[in-house]
């Protein structure tokens, strides 16, 4: 059965889009993570992996208060933990690390697999997993670092906004979890405004530098985040100016719809591959890449 | 709680010290996140570390872990010298204005009476000067030179702000900020807030730390008004509820007292326990411990219990000192118990001196555990290199492990902090043959009813005695024992609906008085779930039951002036208006009296009003002091070096053989909990495990150079009772401080250490605790001891 | 290190190839995206409270099972009851992993017992456990029960024998904890809750 209501699609040019008579009523929805009322709890976390069905192994101390130590296919949302000193203050901060669902998504355009990653008209970016063939291009174009590769069936995972929650008319189960009411979800005019009004009173508290992060270079995000300073996002393990790179770009706008038109050899796609955003994807020690079967071949 | 989790929101100031409420009670913490964005409230947290907590406040200032009293006993002094007291609530509701004895004293850190050889005091002299009628007399003007008031401004004038600096550590323009945050309080209009938890019972003084706090919400006005009270952040889901059910060693349910043998009848015991009112006019609550007593004797013996029998008196034991778990643990260690059973508690690790309690236990002729859960209790006696040491052979202790329900799996009452009762129902069914507690006691309590009908023995009249007349006498349900709780009228079993009709003439049982009204004629008051809140205050009557009464604010009479006029018109909880009481919440008083007829607020107490001067009720003195902690890394008293720690402490034979000093020991050392973990039940959780998986030492940047410890190292921790391994978080959270001219660092670990959990293998952090502890409780010092750290071979 | 070349082409293979099918209008049934279904829909919710610290959260657990007579309910899933005043859904990362606590592989399943001296647990039943540790208590009581302190007070006190109680356990528990022990003179007790 279809949605009806994807609005984007990977690998798909708009000389044939999905399906997608089912989206004039629908609001596009986005979750607020206000860094200012966090408290790292990681209940965010754990309700992400219970609704999830997901079982990370244990792993082990690793200095730091996060953990696992990075996202991976198993863990789709994390707290990250920094300690930064500003202000002659010291600052615990801590990030909810999970897929921003941009608005215009870099892993779906990277994408080349028909149908693997689809937005949908609320503006939540999905990976239809049985499509996937996990060439990894998602994690390699995502300025945000969030899609990981699974070695065991070789697919793609990240966030879905808890899309069968969002369904059925429930809120993501990290928002419903939240402690203090730094996550928060609804439509996206919704948590634009109450964003605003919510940097004004930080501003008011002495927060001067307050600020709200929806980066442009990916057309803003489904996730919208309130940072104390609003000018360094680094200190929140967030990249200043996310953007789609030019590779990535180039691949979607130019040589994907090659695809279509005239089918490209395998060679060619390989050797354009090579070129653009190869060299992205090949090096092993990139987070989004584990491949299990590869360390067993060169063993 | 004299308040609730809601009621947090109307608070103008919150400070979080002796707790971290962002790990421990993280949801109740939502509320504090409520007030400071929608009531503009300021966060403070003071505690040794820079925690989860503190990294939302407005202000954090650090503490030396142990010296909270000097601390507070130095905001008293601030309070009192810039007038920044609610002078008409202190007047009216607290004993500032009563007058002492003239042989009250207190010098070079001992109050009268000190009986050195005993380490304990006289308490004669600590009490107030009585007028012919018994009454207290008082002086309102607070000019009596002997009146609380003056005598309080005398004792804290010594915790100046450089002196206090000295002690604990804070820096004083830190110091500065939060007095004057907590200050801004004693207007009418403004609120504070504590929340606390074992950061403040954990030490060897842990009732006074709270005690000093109170003092501090007594002189700003604070207590009974919404976003005020004084809030101990429970730590159990029903810590509340098992302190009701008096399940400690000298309690029986409702905070009525297991006799002592100073008390042979029950005339003796109801005399000793019933106080007379120590000012005119007072409610004086406790006049009605008889109706109380005598209702649970009923309770417990059934129809065994008459009037001619002092109601099965005597078949209560009766006590000749505190047998609390402490103590019981160290008659174990050598040799004079045979039994011991541990009920979903991971006694070995989660008490003092762990190296000790392994021979304790292994003292033992047999050990029954209850328990959902595989701990390392049960398991005491298997070896496990490094974790724990034993000889399994040797160990002669008979071991049953009887597997328990969980919450899911039973219905029941829990109490939440804010006294709410609150039922819960059965979501499936126990693994395997899981059975609830209760049907586990029962199963013992017939095998032992049957053995003493059969073959006599000693003392067998209270075995028989013991009213267990329910419908399944091997598993009681829930329902029944519930309604138990409420109480009954003996003749009718009519359910009664407050504890007002409670007789001390045999007519009525109850199993726990402060429970009257929980489940009425009108069925189960606890299952509620209107959570309607008609003022917008956060109170929502009729949502599950909070004893007593169903009253959301304790002592809520003192929201308003003695008038009935509430200090606050924005904060009304209760008011006299045209000519009768209304309000938002059920008063905590008779409100058929006019307010210029009725009594004070503080009804629990014989003459009505908080206390500056506690009487004889804690061992330390009517006054908080500053001690140290029991070991201290200054290894001196800046104010008396005489009476270092408290005077009064229970030390247990040997005990002092294992304190260290700070020369062999040179780092202050706490331990707390993790927001991640509960204890040790979460370690058995994989998903918990996944998001915390391994104990840890925390300690600061400074130290970790010194010691040449990188951020991830195995290190060894010890102290004088054993030494642990695991690895270094080297943090800036933790930073030194500087106390009586020296710099003093401190390390803080985790307390989930488990070797037999689905987390890594870790020791646990209490094979370095002491067992030394409050006076009053026998609580441990699990917060402040020392430890020398060094790097480990890998 | 680079990608497994072999594994590299044969991407590429596919990606073109599921590219020219997209093309032609030749979709796999699959091919349509469609959300995970909703896994609570008919399961059975039951209200509770958390049994971790005492805010007193509301839960609501959801176990399978229609509630007819023929199916075994297993709690699969927990989380936050929205209606309840205080957590207004909300739960901390413990509460939220509440399910893995029910689950958990460590639960106990059967009474146990530890011979003096052995090794290994072995699995008895609820019979010989309630045999045998009446017994126990019985015979220690007898031998040790204090009747009357030296000055002649009755005082029955048992002090060979202590419990350390939970502050986990429902009040019901609780009451009978309290009633079990005092009647059989046990002054020896305490509860978790303050350590």
């Amino acid at each position: 059965m279809a949605t009806q209501d994807i609005i984007r699609r990977s690998g798909t040019s708009e000389a044939t889009p999905a399906a997608q008579a089912r989206v004039g009523g629908v609001k596009q929805v986005a979750k607020l993570f206000d860094a200012t009322k966090c408290n790292g709890c990681k209940a965010c976390q754990v309700a992400c992996s219970e609704w999830n069905d997901l079982r990370e192994e244990v792993g082990s101390f690793q200095g730091t208060y996060q953990n696992p130590a990075s996202l991976s296919p198993e863990c789709w949302t994390l707290m990250k933990y920094n300690e930064v000193e500003a202000d002659g203050k010291l600052h615990w901060q801590f990030t909810h690390s999970a897929c921003m669902h941009c608005a215009d998504p870099a892993c779906l355009k990277a994408c080349s697999t028909s149908g693997a990653i689809v937005q949908h008209a609320n503006g939540t970016v999905d990976f239809d997993s049985d499509k996937c063939v996990g060439c990894g291009y998602c994690a390699s174009a995502c300025p945000f670092d969030i899609p990981k590769i699974n070695p065991v069936d070789n697919k793609a995972y990240k966030c879905t906004l808890c899309s069968d929650r969002t369904a059925v008319g429930l809120e993501p189960s990290c928002v419903k979890t939240c402690t203090t009411g730094a996550l928060r979800f609804g439509t996206r005019e919704d948590m634009l405004f109450y964003a605003e009004k919510r940097v004004a009173e930080l501003k008011d508290r002495g927060f001067t530098n307050a600020g709200i992060y929806n980066p442009e270079g990916v057309g803003g995000t489904g996730m919208v985040m309130i940072l104390r300073d609003i000018n360094d996002p680094e200190s929140y393990d967030m990249p200043k100016d996310p953007q789609i790179k030019v590779s990535t770009e180039l691949w979607q706008d130019v040589l994907k719809p090659l695809g279509t038109a005239g089918i490209l050899a395998t060679a060619g796609v390989a050797l354009l591959h090579r070129i653009t955003v190869g060299r992205n994807i090949v090096e092993e020690d990139q987070p989004g890449y584990r491949d299990e079967d590869h360390e067993e071949d060169s063993k | 709680m004299t308040n609730h989790w809601i009621d947090i929101k109307n608070a103008n100031v919150v400070i979080i010290m002796g707790g971290n409420a962002a790990e421990a009670h993280p949801v109740g913490f939502g509320w504090v996140t409520e007030a400071m964005q929608h009531n503009n409230a300021k966060l403070i947290v003071v505690d040794p570390r820079f925690n989860r907590s503190a990294s939302l406040a407005d202000h954090y200032a650090p503490i030396r872990s142990g010296t909270d009293i000097a601390f507070l006993l130095g905001v008293i002094r601030y309070l009192i010298s810039t007038n920044q007291v609610n002078f008409d609530y202190v007047k009216a509701y607290t004993n500032a204005s009563y007058l002492v004895r003239d042989d009250f004293d207190f010098h070079e850190g001992l109050f009268s009476g000190f009986d050195e050889e005993k380490s304990d005091y006289n308490k004669e002299s600590w009490f107030y000067q009585l007028d012919d009628d018994g009454y207290a007399k008082v002086d309102e003007t607070l000019e009596h030179p002997r009146c609380v008031w003056n005598l309080l401004k005398q004792h804290v004038e010594r915790y100046d702000f450089d002196t206090v600096s000295n002690i604990t550590g804070t820096p004083v323009a830190d110091y500065q900020i939060v007095c004057d945050a907590i200050a801004s309080t004693h207007t009418k209009d403004r609120v504070a807030t504590f929340m606390y938890a074992l950061g403040w019972t954990h030490h060897s003084k842990g009732a006074q730390n709270i005690r000093t706090m109170a003092m501090v919400q007594l002189l700003l006005g604070n207590i009974g008004q919404l976003g005020g009270g004084v809030n101990a952040l429970r730590g159990h889901a029903n810590v509340q509820g098992a302190t009701d059910m008096g399940l400690l060693a000298q309690s029986l349910p409702g905070y009525v007292k297991l006799p002592s043998e100073k008390e042979p009848t029950l005339a003796d015991h109801l005399a000793a326990h019933t106080p007379k009112p120590l000012r005119p006019g007072q409610t004086n609550y406790w006049k009605n411990y008889p109706s109380f007593y005598v209702s649970l004797l009923k309770a417990f013996w059934g129809k065994y219990a008459t009037p001619e029998n002092d109601f099965g008196y005597d078949w209560m034991p009766k006590w000749d000192q505190m047998y609390d778990f402490g103590k019981h643990l160290d008659m174990m260690y050598r040799g004079e118990v045979n039994g011991c059973i541990v009920q979903g508690v991971n006694a070995i690790n989660s008490m003092p001196n762990r190296n000790k309690n392994l021979k304790a236990l292994s003292n033992l002729k047999y050990l029954v555990v209850l328990d959902n859960l595989s701990s390392e209790t049960a398991t005491f006696w298997q070896n496990e290199p490094g974790f724990n040491e034993v000889d399994t052979a040797s160990i002669q202790t008979e071991v049953f492990r009887l597997p328990t329900t969980c919450f899911a799996e039973e219905e029941g009452s829990i109490v939440n902090s804010g006294r709410w009762m609150q039922w819960h129902y059965k979501g499936a069914n126990a693994p395997g043959e899981a059975m609830a507690d209760s049907e586990i006691v029962s199963g013992i309590l017939m095998e032992l009813k049957k053995l003493y009908a059969e073959e006599g023995g000693r003392l067998p009249e209270p075995v028989k005695a013991v009213n267990w007349e329910y419908t399944d006498k091997h598993n009681p349900s829930s329902i029944e024992l519930s309604k138990e709780l409420n109480g009954y009228d003996v003749n009718t079993g009519r359910q009664v609906s407050s504890f007002s009709e409670l007789k001390a003439d045999g007519s009525t049982a109850c199993g726990c008085w402060l429970y009257a009204g929980s489940w009425t004629e009108q069925g189960n008051q606890m299952d509620r779930r209107d959570n309607h809140d008609p003022s917008g205050k956060g109170i929502t009557p009729g949502w599950a039951f909070a004893w007593p009464m169903n009253r959301r604010v304790l002592y809520n009479r003192a929201s308003c002036d003695v008038n009935g006029k509430p200090w606050d018109s924005n904060r009304t909880i209760v008011e006299w208006k045209g000519g009768k009481w209304e309000g938002i919440d059920v008063p905590d008083f008779n409100a058929k009296l006019n307010p210029k007829d009725s009594a004070h607020p503080f009804i629990m107490q014989p003459e009505g009003v908080g206390r500056l001067f506690a009487l004889k009720l804690l061992k330390e003195g009517p006054f908080p002091e500053h001690y140290e902690p029991v070991e201290s890394p200054i290894g001196t008293n800046p104010l008396h070096p005489k009476v270092v720690h408290s005077p009064v402490l229970r030390w247990f034979e040997g005990v002092k053989d294992t304190i260290g000093t700070k020369e062999e020991f040179p780092y202050a050392c706490t331990t707390y909990s993790l927001t991640e973990h509960f204890n040790f039940w979460t370690t058995h959780c994989r998903l918990a495990a996944i998001s915390m998986p391994e104990t840890f030492v925390e300690m600061n940047e400074q130290l970790a150079a010194e010691k040449g410890i990188k951020n991830g190292d195995l290190v060894k921790v010890s102290s004088k009772r054993g030494h642990i391994f695991t690895k270094a978080l080297v943090t800036k959270r933790l930073r030194p401080l500087q106390v009586n001219g020296q710099t003093v660092h401190t390390l803080g670990i985790p307390r989930h250490g488990s070797h037999n959990a689905l987390t890594k293998k870790a020791y646990s952090c209490n094979v370095l605790t002491t067992e030394m502890g409050d006076a009053n409780t026998g609580v441990p010092e699990y917060k402040a001891f020392l430890v020398n750290v060094e790097k480990a071979e890998v | 290190m680079t990608l497994n070349r072999r594994q590299f082409f044969k991407l590429c293979a596919a990606g073109a190839a599921t590219s020219a099918i997209s093309a032609l209008g030749l979709m796999s049934e699959k091919a349509y995206a469609a959300v995970r279904e909703f896994k609570l829909l008919r399961a059975k919710e039951t209200r509770n409270n958390c049994p971790y610290c005492s805010v007193g959260c509301g839960l609501l657990m959801y176990s399978q099972g229609s509630g007819g007579k023929n199916s075994e309910h297993a709690i699969f899933h927990i989380e936050g009851d929205a209606d309840h005043p205080v957590n207004r859904g909300a739960l901390c990362p413990k509460g939220a992993g509440l399910v893995d606590y029910v689950n958990s592989p460590h639960r106990l399943q059967y009474p146990e017992y530890r011979a003096p001296g052995s090794n290994k647990w072995q699995r008895i039943s609820w019979e010989e456990a309630f045999k045998r540790i009446g017994r126990l208590m019985k015979d220690d009581r007898d031998a040790n029960l204090i009747e009357k302190n030296a000055d002649g007070v009755t005082v029955n006190r048992w002090l060979t024998t202590g419990m350390m109680t939970s502050s986990g356990m429902a009040n019901e528990s609780g009451i009978a904890t309290q009633k079990f022990a005092r009647s059989l003179g046990l002054v020896a007790i305490d509860t978790i809750a303050r350590n």
